[in-house]
C-alpha cells in the first residue's frame, strides 16, 4: 500500500531565469555538435572540424552566398510571421503553402498579363496588393467555416494547400508555350514586375518588405486592441464571450490577416527570387515555417534568429553534400540532430527531471 | 459476518492532498436492496464508490465483497468482483453500435461474437424491462439511450452489484420512472444497486435504506420506510454553524433588476433556466441557493448576454445613470459598451473570468481595452488599477505581469473580484465565489460583497454553504430543476427549509 516515489520523475518547471534558459540551450548545441561530430567520424571517417567549417562556408564563404543565406532567411521568416497571428489564436493554418502559392500565382499572373502595359512600379504595388488579397481569400474559407460550424482547421487549411497546387499546376499549363512542364523566367528581358535593384543589391527590397512586415504583427499582436482580442479568444472561448469580445469576427479577420500575409511571401518569392511560378515556389516552406513559429514561442523578433538558424542548416548540408561527395541525406542528418537537440532543450526550460532520492518528503 | 452483505466498508480514508474526501468511511450494502447514497455536492459520495471501482485506491481501510476482503486496484479488479459502475460521464464509442459498444474489449472467443452477444443481451433486456435498438449508432442516441446501454453493458459483463452516479440528473421525469422500474427488477432479482443522489423524493420513492454521508464523513444510515423528508435534510445538511459574518440592514432599495419568465434551453434540449421571476435591489444581497446545476451558472449567464434565451425572457435593468434597458437580445458587448455597470464573477474564474496566461494589468484591462482612442491600447489606466486592486486586496504576486494562472486560487480571485468591483458596478453577480478558497480570503470575499451591498450596489450571492447563505444574504432565492422553488427572508430562514426547497420541487409546478 505504501505508495512508492518512481524513479524518475519529470516536474513543472516555470520559472526558469533567462540565464539558465540560455545556457540550456548552449549546452544543448554543443551536445548536438557532439553527436554529429561521432555520426560524421562513424560514417564517413571524416574530420568533423573540417565538415563544421565546410557547413559554415556553404552559407558564408563569398558575398553572394551570403546574401542568398539573408535572402532565404527573409522568405521562410515571412511566412512564419504570417502564421503567428492564427497561432496565436490557437488556429492551426497548415495551409501557408496554399496561401504563398496562391499568392505567388496571382502575382505571376499580374506579371505576364499587365508586364508590358503599365509602369513596374505600379504594377510592383498592385501585385503587393493583389496577391495579399489572394491569400487572404485562401485564409478566409477555413476560417469562416470554423467560425460558422466549427470545422476542424488543420485540415481544412491542408487540404486547401492541394487545391492550391492544383490551380498552379492548372496555370502552368495555360502558360506554358514550350510545352517543357515550366513557365520558365516571366518578363526575362522586360523585367516587368521584377524587384529592381536597389544600390546594386539585387535583394534588398526583400530584405525591406519582410523586415517591416515582421515589425508590423510583433507591434500588432503586442500592441493594438486587435492584438488583444486574438490573444484573449486563443487563451479561452468563454472568457472571450465574457468580455464581450466577437469571436467568429475575430476568427475570421485574424485569418484573413495570416492568409494575406503568407500571400504576400508567395509575392516576394516570385517577383524577387525566382520571376517564376511552380509547385516548387512555396518548397515545403509553408511546413517549415511551422516549426520556426513554434521554437520562437510565437515571437516575431525570435524567429528571425530560428529562420536563420534553419536557412544555415540547410546550406550547410548542401554544402558538406559536394565538399566530401556524400549524398545529402547525410548532411541533413546532422542538420536534423541539431534541430532535435534544439527542440529537446525546450522541454528542459520548462520541465525538470527529479530522481527519487532528491525527495526530501 | 453477515452474509447477507454484498459489500462491507470498513474505516475508508481517502485523502486529495490536504482534502479528506473521504474520513473512516464504514457502511455496507446488502444484497436484494437499493441503496441511496446522499450527500450534498463534495460529501465524498462519488469518490467512496470509484474506490469499489477499481478509479482511486483507499488510503486507509478495508473492503469486504462477499464477507473475503478485497483489494481493487483497477477497473479490472471491480468487474471480476462483479461491481459496475455507471459514471455521470458515459464511457461509450459514438461511431459503434449498441451491441459493438458491449462486446467492446472482451475477448471474442469466450462466446462473445456478435451473434451470440446478441442473444444474450436480449435475454438481459427481457429480463430486467430495458428497450434497446441493439444496431443503434450511439451518436443517433440521447442520453437516456445511453444510460440504457452503459447499465446493460455492465449487466452483460456479469455485474451483481451495480453502482450509478446521479442517474436521473440527466433525465425527464418519464425516463426516470422507466430507469427505476429497471432498478426494481434487478433488486428482486437478487442484485445490489447503489444510486448516488442528493434527490429526496426519488430517494424516497427507490431506496430501501439510505446511507448519508457530510463533508466527507459517515453520518449514518436510515431504512426508508421509517424516515421522512426532514430527518433526510438534518442529516445531510447538519446543524447550523454560527458564522461571524456581518449583515447590515440598508433602509434605501432601488429596484436594480427585474427578471421576468427567464427561460434558457440548453444544447441537450433541456429547460436548464425554466421560467424564472424575481427582482433585484440595491444594498441588498439575494443569495441563491440550489443543487450544483440547477441553472445558477445558466442564470447568471443569460443575464449577461452569454446565454440565448427563449421567447418571453425578460431582464429589465434600471440603471443610474443610464435609464431603463432591457438586456435580453442585448450582445456582452453592448451591455459593456453601454457603459451598464454589470459585474459578473462567474464559478470558471480562470475558464471565463481571466485570462490564465496573462499578467493583472491585462487582465484589468479585459472588459475595457475597447476605450481610448485609437486602434492601440492604453495601458496606462489598468495599470493604475492593478497597482491598486494589489495593494487594496494584498494579492500576493510577484509583479503585475506574472501569469495569474500562476497565482494561488485565493489570489487569483482577489484579481477577478477586484476587477470587477473596481468598474464601480451597480449590480455584482457572483458564482460561488469563495469554492475552494481559505478561511481567511474567503472572509476577505464575504467582506468585500458587504461592502459594495454598503455602497448601494445590488449583489448576488450563487452559493453551496448553506450557512453562508444564511449568514450573508437579506434573502435567498431557492433554484431547483431550473425553477424558483421558494425566495425566503434570509434572516429568518432555517437550513432545513432551504435543503427541503433545494432537493424537492414543490408539487402542481
Amino acid at each position: 500500500m505504501a505508495n512508492k516515489q518512481p524513479l524518475i520523475r519529470i516536474r513543472k518547471k516555470e520559472d526558469r531565469s533567462f540565464l539558465e534558459k540560455i545556457l540550456i540551450k548552449v549546452i544543448f548545441i554543443i551536445l548536438a555538435l557532439v553527436i554529429s561530430a561521432l555520426f560524421i567520424n562513424s560514417v564517413t571517417k571524416l574530420n568533423p572540424l573540417s565538415v563544421y567549417s565546410s557547413m559554415f562556408k556553404g552559407a558564408f564563404s563569398t558575398p553572394r552566398r551570403i546574401w542568398i543565406t539573408v535572402r532565404d532567411t527573409c522568405l521562410l521568416l515571412s511566412i512564419a510571421v504570417g502564421l503567428t497571428p492564427a497561432f496565436r489564436m490557437k488556429f492551426w493554418n497548415t495551409g501557408a503553402e496554399g496561401q504563398m502559392l496562391i499568392g505567388g500565382l496571382m502575382s505571376a499572373a499580374m506579371m505576364i498579363y499587365l508586364g508590358d502595359k503599365i509602369p513596374s512600379a505600379l504594377l510592383l504595388v498592385l501585385m503587393f496588393v493583389f496577391s495579399a488579397i489572394a491569400g487572404a481569400v485562401w485564409g478566409f474559407l477555413p476560417a469562416f467555416f470554423k467560425a460558422k460550424y466549427n470545422t476542424n482547421e488543420t485540415l481544412f487549411t491542408l487540404m486547401m494547400n492541394y487545391v492550391g497546387i492544383q490551380i498552379v499546376e492548372f496555370f502552368v499549363d495555360v502558360w506554358d508555350k514550350k510545352q517543357s512542364h515550366s513557365v520558365g523566367i516571366i518578363n526575362g528581358t522586360s523585367h516587368a514586375g521584377w524587384f529592381p535593384s536597389i544600390f546594386g543589391q539585387q535583394y534588398i527590397l526583400n530584405v525591406l518588405i519582410v523586415v517591416l512586415l515582421t515589425a508590423a504583427v510583433f507591434i500588432y499582436l503586442r500592441y493594438t486592441k486587435h492584438g488583444y482580442e486574438v490573444a484573449v479568444t486563443g487563451e479561452s472561448e468563454s472568457t472571450a464571450r465574457y468580455s464581450g469580445i466577437n469571436v467568429p469576427k475575430v476568427i475570421i479577420r485574424t485569418m484573413l490577416l495570416s492568409g494575406a500575409l503568407c500571400g504576400l511571401a508567395g509575392f516576394t518569392e516570385v517577383a524577387g527570387i525566382s520571376h517564376t511560378i511552380s509547385v516548387e515556389t512555396s518548397g515545403g516552406r509553408g511546413f517549415t515555417a511551422i516549426i520556426v513559429a513554434w521554437l520562437a514561442k510565437l515571437n516575431p523578433l525570435v524567429m528571425v534568429i530560428y529562420s536563420f538558424l534553419i536557412v544555415f542548416l540547410n546550406k550547410g548540408a548542401v554544402q558538406i553534400a559536394s565538399d566530401f561527395n556524400l549524398n545529402e541525406y547525410a548532411s541533413n542528418i546532422i542538420a536534423g540532430i541539431l534541430l532535435f537537440c534544439i527542440l529537446a532543450s525546450e522541454f528542459y526550460t520548462g520541465y525538470e527531471i527529479v530522481f527519487r532520492h532528491k525527495e526530501e518528503q | 459476518m453477515d452474509n447477507n452483505c454484498a459489500i462491507q466498508l470498513k474505516n475508508i480514508t481517502k485523502s486529495f492532498g490536504a482534502v479528506k474526501a473521504n474520513d473512516n468511511v464504514s457502511f455496507d450494502v446488502r444484497k436484494h436492496e437499493i441503496l441511496a447514497l446522499l450527500g450534498e455536492n463534495g460529501s465524498g459520495k462519488t469518490t467512496v464508490m470509484n474506490m469499489l471501482a477499481g478509479i482511486y485506491y483507499p488510503d486507509e481501510g478495508e473492503i469486504f465483497v462477499d464477507g473475503k476482503q478485497v483489494s481493487i486496484k483497477d477497473p479490472k479488479d471491480a468487474f471480476d468482483l462483479g461491481i459496475g459502475m455507471i459514471h455521470q460521464h458515459y464511457k461509450l464509442i459514438d461511431v459503434f453500435t449498441a451491441l459493438e459498444n458491449i462486446v467492446l474489449g472482451l475477448d471474442p472467443k469466450e462466446n462473445n461474437d456478435l451473434v451470440t452477444a446478441r442473444n444474450r443481451v436480449n435475454d438481459i433486456c427481457s429480463r430486467y424491462g430495458f428497450e434497446i435498438d441493439l444496431d443503434m449508432k450511439v451518436y443517433d442516441m440521447n442520453v437516456s439511450q445511453k444510460q440504457t446501454l452503459e447499465i446493460i453493458k455492465v449487466l452483460y459483463r456479469g455485474a451483481d452489484i451495480l453502482i450509478l452516479d446521479e442517474p436521473t440528473a440527466v433525465l425527464t421525469p418519464q425516463e426516470t420512472e422507466k430507469l427505476f422500474n429497471i432498478l426494481r427488477n434487478m433488486r428482486n432479482d437478487g442484485k445490489s444497486v447503489v444510486i448516488i443522489t442528493h434527490k429526496l423524493n426519488e430517494v424516497l420513492e427507490i431506496s430501501d435504506r439510505v446511507t448519508i454521508l457530510r463533508k466527507g464523513q459517515y453520518i449514518g444510515t436510515v431504512n426508508t420506510s421509517e424516515t421522512n423528508e426532514k430527518e433526510l435534510t438534518e442529516m445531510m445538511v447538519g446543524e447550523k454553524i454560527t458564522l461571524d459574518i456581518n449583515r447590515d440592514f440598508i433602509e434605501e432599495k432601488h429596484k436594480r433588476l427585474e427578471v421576468k419568465n427567464l427561460t434558457v434551453i440548453n444544447s441537450e434540449n433541456k429547460k436548464v433556466v425554466d421560467n424564472v421571476t424575481f427582482d433585484l435591489y440595491s444594498g441588498e444581497i439575494l443569495g441563491i441557493a440550489g443543487i450544483s446545476g440547477s441553472g445558477q451558472k445558466e442564470l447568471l449567464e443569460a443575464i449577461m448576454g452569454l446565454q440565448k434565451c427563449e421567447e418571453g425572457s425578460s431582464v429589465v435593468y434600471y440603471s443610474t445613470a443610464h435609464g431603463v434597458h432591457e438586456l435580453v437580445g442585448l450582445s456582452t458587448r453592448e451591455i459593456i459598451s453601454f457603459g451598464l455597470h454589470l459585474a459578473f464573477v462567474p464559478e470558471d474564474r480562470l475558464g471565463m473570468g481571466l485570462v490564465g496566461n496573462m499578467g493583472m494589468t491585462d487582465n484589468v484591462m479585459l472588459k475595457r481595452y475597447r476605450k481610448g482612442a485609437g486602434p492601440f491600447l492604453h495601458h496606462a489606466q489598468p495599470l493604475r488599477m492593478a497597482t491598486k486592486i494589489r495593494e487594496e486586496l494584498e494579492v500576493d504576486t510577484p509583479s503585475l505581469d506574472y501569469p495569474v494562472r500562476r497565482l494561488s486560487g485565493g489570489n487569483v480571485q482577489k484579481v477577478l473580484v477586484g476587477r470587477e468591483i473596481n468598474n464601480k458596478p451597480t449590480v455584482l453577480m457572483t458564482a460561488y465565489a469563495v469554492r475552494g478558497l481559505d478561511i481567511n480570503t474567503s472572509y476577505a470575499i464575504y467582506n468585500l460583497l458587504n461592502e459594495q451591498k454598503k455602497r448601494g450596489v445590488a449583489v448576488v450571492y450563487v452559493g453551496e454553504d448553506l450557512d453562508v447563505l444564511l449568514a450573508l444574504s437579506d434573502r435567498i432565492l431557492v433554484l431547483c430543476n431550473g425553477k424558483v422553488n421558494g425566495l425566503l427572508d434570509g434572516r429568518s430562514a432555517n437550513k432545513e427549509e432551504v435543503g427541503l426547497l433545494m432537493t424537492n420541487l414543490k408539487g402542481g409546478e
